[in-house]
């Protein structure tokens, strides 16, 4: 068997015709202050066993009361991924492990709250959301003494049961999902959309976002091939190398003939391969039934209509809001960037306070990183900055500068700035004498430029450049150069 | 005929409690003088709880002493299922797998006894995890009849009823999932009722069946009975069943009489019951007839249907009830190399053969593959059942019925055959799957002198005209 290591490129390219499909199955856990079933607190990084009840632990007698504002987070997970939400109800999904309390979990089956929905990638390729359903997490076991923190071999096994009846959404996608870059993009997206309807903190680090992807390969016009279900993802960037491992992985046993068994497969991210977890055979039965503890949720539509009415503007809009306002030359890249750090609404109240927008974009892109949603520069400061490279009495360089002190301080005039470091423009009359000195003192390059050469010109510009002590506006230099040309032949 | 000298009522404890007229304290050794005297024979209790019973007692008196009033149950010793939490107290279930559990945490209806002034006094035996109509599945022990110790009590709460019966409290609390409650009441002699699913909160009720268990009263009174009810029932946020609207007033409908009630009589009630039992209910058709009711002809088609996807439906639901006993965080655990080991190893040792066969009967019908054609069709017929009651409660206000088609039988009779024991519940049942209410009132003996116990149905929460005609067979009674 051929081992593969997968680099960090963004996208693998298959050989041979063959395609890949990916499905996502995304657990994030719901940023309520309780547990799905009991009033214990649901918080990440407490010690062991704090946040824990008899409904928590599956105590004799103890029943589930389910929390109303998870469902409404679920419900707004559900629209925001343009889901209907439905009447549901929950099962008991039952099998054995250490750390699932009642040896059943309560979650939703063939009655999930959200169903039929999509995300759009930022290139704007609808992924299909089949579900987004309730479900209560387990609890955490660590196991010592055995290699790789695997049960197997263990000597013995603490668990902690504070993430037990943590409130998660699994929201599965549908196998629309055709390169590793695609489900990359769509869990920043769904990431993107859960921090903006404050569902979750989504955290893939630390467990509040899990991600689950079905890869399966097949030949171009051929139906689907057998799926195999990658367990252990904890980043974006493993998902893709994930994905790409396994999909090489496939196509190397399909070419050499041999069968893809569906099984579920840990990532393993230190020797950047997958290895089998189970096979189908192996899998439980669950036994699902309606769980008899709980009763039916039915959203009124007017509950549904007041979620709805309540969602912020989402990343995708924000986007083309934010490309809009910048027109033709918005900057893709500073778009996505600004509106996942939560930036857009200032670029715009740049635009208001009489700014470009276009130029507020990538400066705040460049210079904002460390910002937030809130910066400090005021926006109408910053309106001011553009405003000087907009007349030309900026030059880009000088406007980087300007920016930088405005940063560091928080704020302040970008005129006063620019007049204090002697950023005083330079107008095209005054150019023109140092462009003919320049053309006068380099006669080979200027003979060069005119016959064809055009990287001669860098010479002409870079003495100018000089001569104004980097004051001259190089586009300003540039015309004069171009009319002298002209001039010339 | 066996007999039992009477015994104190509720109310008249209560009454003399809250007036003064006796201390908490002296009603309370003289039922536990009864223990002393009667308990090894009769085996009501896992767990007499003397001295903290004693304790209450006390507090009790104090706080009368001080112008309290503790509430309707001031000072009457109760006994309790103990399949019902107690907070600190062993919860055993009857059962070695929960041996040494002691919750954290008091049920809900112990809860609302205790604040109405009842002094619990023990917890009764009870069939492994609720699952028996003898209390011969016990892991400690039968229990005896108190009107024939050669007799079983019934069960699952044959405790509970037993206790009652022998006098060690005039009250006492048991689970009703299939007839758990009126089956050992009409063994015993006494009222046992079984509220609309949700009146009484399940919190702290350790799950046999979920959808199916109620908790309900035994007491020697009709009257007691609705007093205890009233207690017991309303809205409680833990339990997400329980129906949240205010319970009924039933102590104040007791008078009422059954002028121009209409009481049904199924005439395609499955056959099977004794002509001793037979004829009790029939002497209880004339005395309502005679009282002003008028006698409808009803029929309830999937009745008989009732026993079948009860099988199905109680083990299914206690198959995932009972997987939490895995010895990982309370009760037996017996070591083994591996987890999955010492789970299985555990539940093999600490369950008993009938929880065991529920548990493999309800995984069976759970099984991919298998849910359509079992418990997808049960949960069909449970519709079924409950759309022949309602037509029929269209024509009558109530239904009456055998409450168990035997009166008590001997230890051993019903053998290895768990279908012969399973039949016990035939009329009882069906009422649980509907969540409907019923109720047992004695009326009478049949053979060897031993009491029949009347079944009365009722829609749901029409515990008022269930009460409303019991009151009234208690009366043609007397």
């Amino acid at each position: 068997m051929t081992i593969y290591t997968t680099s960090d490129q963004d996208f693998v390219e298959l050989s041979d015709g063959w395609e890949l499909v990916v499905g996502l199955e995304v657990h994030v856990e719901l940023a309520t202050n309780t547990k799905l079933f009991s009033g214990s607190a649901n918080r990440f990084g407490d010690e062991p066993n704090m946040n824990i009840d008899p409904v928590t632990l599956g105590l004799p007698g103890a029943l589930p009361v389910l929390n109303r504002h998870a469902v409404e987070l679920a419900m707004r997970v559900g629209l925001a991924l343009n889901c209907t939400v439905q009447p549901s109800i929950f099962h008991r999904k039952n099998y054995f492990y250490p750390d699932l309390p009642k040896a059943y979990q309560i979650s939703q089956y063939d009655q999930p709250l959200n169903i039929d929905g999509y995300l759009a990638l930022p290139g704007g390729k609808l992924i299909g959301i089949e579900r987004a359903h309730m479900e209560e997490d387990t609890g955490k076991s660590t196991h010592i003494g055995g290699a790789g923190g695997r049960i197997h071999g263990a000597d013995h096994s603490l668990i902690d049961f504070n993430r037990a009846g943590v409130p998660l959404v699994e929201i599965v996608s549908r196998p629309d999902i055709r390169t590793a870059e695609e489900a990359r993009q769509y869990v920043t997206e769904l990431r993107g959309i859960l921090l903006a309807i404050d569902a979750s903190d989504a955290k893939m680090e630390e467990g509040s976002m899990r991600v689950d992807a079905n890869v399966s390969v097949h030949r171009a016009g051929e139906p689907f091939g057998t799926r195999c279900e990658i367990k252990n993802v904890n980043s974006v960037r493993s998902l893709g190398r994930a994905i790409d491992y396994e999909a090489r992985r496939q196509i190397d046993m399909r070419n050499a003939g041999e069968p893809i068994l569906q099984q579920t497969r840990h990532w393993d991210e230190n020797d950047g391969r997958t290895h089998t977890l189970r096979t189908k055979e192996d899998a439980d039965d669950y036994r699902y039934f309606p769980e008899p503890d709980l009763v039916p949720i039915v959203p009124s539509p007017e509950w549904i209509a007041s979620i709805r009415d309540a969602l912020p503007l989402l990343p995708g809009a924000r986007r083309l809001r934010l490309a809009a306002a910048s027109g033709a030359a918005a900057d893709a890249e500073s778009v996505m960037v600004v509106v996942e750090r939560e930036q857009d609404d200032y670029v715009l109240a740049v635009g208001a306070a009489g700014g470009d927008v276009a130029r507020a974009l990538v400066h705040v892109k460049e210079a904002y990183a460390e910002q937030g949603s809130s910066p400090a520069v005021p926006a109408v400061d910053l309106a001011g900055l553009t405003q000087l490279e907009v007349s030309g009495k900026l030059t880009a360089t000088q406007a980087k500068q300007v920016l930088a002190e405005l940063v560091a301080n928080g704020g302040g005039d970008a005129a006063a700035i620019a007049a204090v470091r002697g950023f005083e423009a330079i107008d095209s009359s005054s150019l023109e004498p140092m462009v003919d000195a320049a053309i006068a003192a380099q006669p080979d390059a200027w003979a060069k430029f005119v016959a064809g050469d055009a990287k001669a010109v860098g010479a002409i510009v870079g003495a100018v450049m000089k001569a104004s002590k980097g004051k001259a506006d190089g586009k300003a230099v540039s015309a004069i150069v171009e009319a002298r040309k002209a001039a010339a032949s | 005929m066996p007999s039992l000298p009477s015994f104190p009522t509720v109310l008249n404890t209560a009454a003399a409690v809250r007036s003064g007229t006796r201390s908490a304290l002296d009603v309370l050794d003289e039922h536990l003088a009864r223990v002393t005297e009667c308990e090894t024979e009769i085996h009501a209790f896992n767990l007499v709880l003397a001295d903290e019973a004693r304790a209450a007692a006390a507090a009790l008196d104090a706080r009368i002493a001080a112008g309290d009033d503790p509430g309707p149950l001031a000072g009457v010793p109760i006994a309790l299922k103990d399949n019902m939490c107690t907070q600190g107290i062993p919860t055993t279930c009857s059962s070695r797998i929960l041996e040494g559990w002691r919750p954290p945490y008091t049920a809900t209806a112990v809860d609302k006894v205790v604040a109405a002034g009842a002094i619990p006094i023990g917890k009764t035996n009870l069939d492994e995890f609720a699952m028996g109509s003898s209390t011969e599945n016990s892991a400690f022990g039968p229990t005896r009849n108190p009107l024939d110790p050669s007799r079983v009590p019934g069960g699952s709460s044959g405790g509970s009823a037993a206790a009652v019966a022998a006098g060690f409290a005039p009250v006492s609390l048991g689970s009703d999932t299939g007839g758990s409650i009126r089956q050992p009441a009409a063994l015993c002699g006494l009222v046992g009722v079984k509220p609309t699913y949700g009146l009484v909160s399940r919190y702290g009720l350790i799950a046999f069946a979920s959808s199916l268990d109620q908790i309900g009263p035994f007491t020697h009174t009709v009257a007691d009975s609705a007093a205890v009810l009233e207690v017991l029932a309303g809205h409680d946020p833990m339990d997400s069943t329980s129906i949240p609207q205010p319970p009924p007033s039933l102590t104040s409908v007791l008078d009422r009489g059954v002028d121009g009630l209409r009481i049904g009589r199924i005439t395609d009630l499955p056959a099977g019951a004794d002509a001793d039992v037979t004829a009790r209910v029939e002497a209880a058709f004339v005395a309502l007839e005679k009282a002003g009711a008028t006698i409808v002809d009803v029929t309830v088609p999937a009745f008989g249907y009732g026993l079948t996807a009860y099988y199905l439906v109680a083990p299914a639901e206690a198959s995932s009830n009972l997987s939490r006993y895995d010895g990982v965080r309370f009760g037996m655990r017996v070591t083994a190399g591996t987890t999955a080991e010492m789970m299985a190893v555990t539940r093999t040792a600490g369950f008993g053969e009938e929880v065991k066969r529920r548990i493999m009967l309800g995984t069976y019908a759970l099984s991919a593959g298998y849910y359509d054609a079992y418990y997808g069709k049960a949960l069909k017929i449970r519709r079924m059942i409950s759309d022949d009651f309602s037509r029929a409660y269209e024509r009558c206000d109530v239904l009456i019925t055998p409450a168990s088609p035997t009166v008590a039988f001997e230890f051993g009779s019903k053998g290895d055959n768990p279908i012969a024991m399973y039949l016990c519940d035939t009329y009882t049942i069906p009422t649980n799957l509907a969540g409907h209410p019923g109720m047992s009132v004695p009326y009478g003996t049949g053979d060897h002198g031993l009491p029949v116990g009347v079944q009365i149905l009722a829609p749901a929460l029409g515990e008022q005209v269930m009460y409303q005609v019991a009151a009234e067979l208690e009366r043609s009674m007397a």
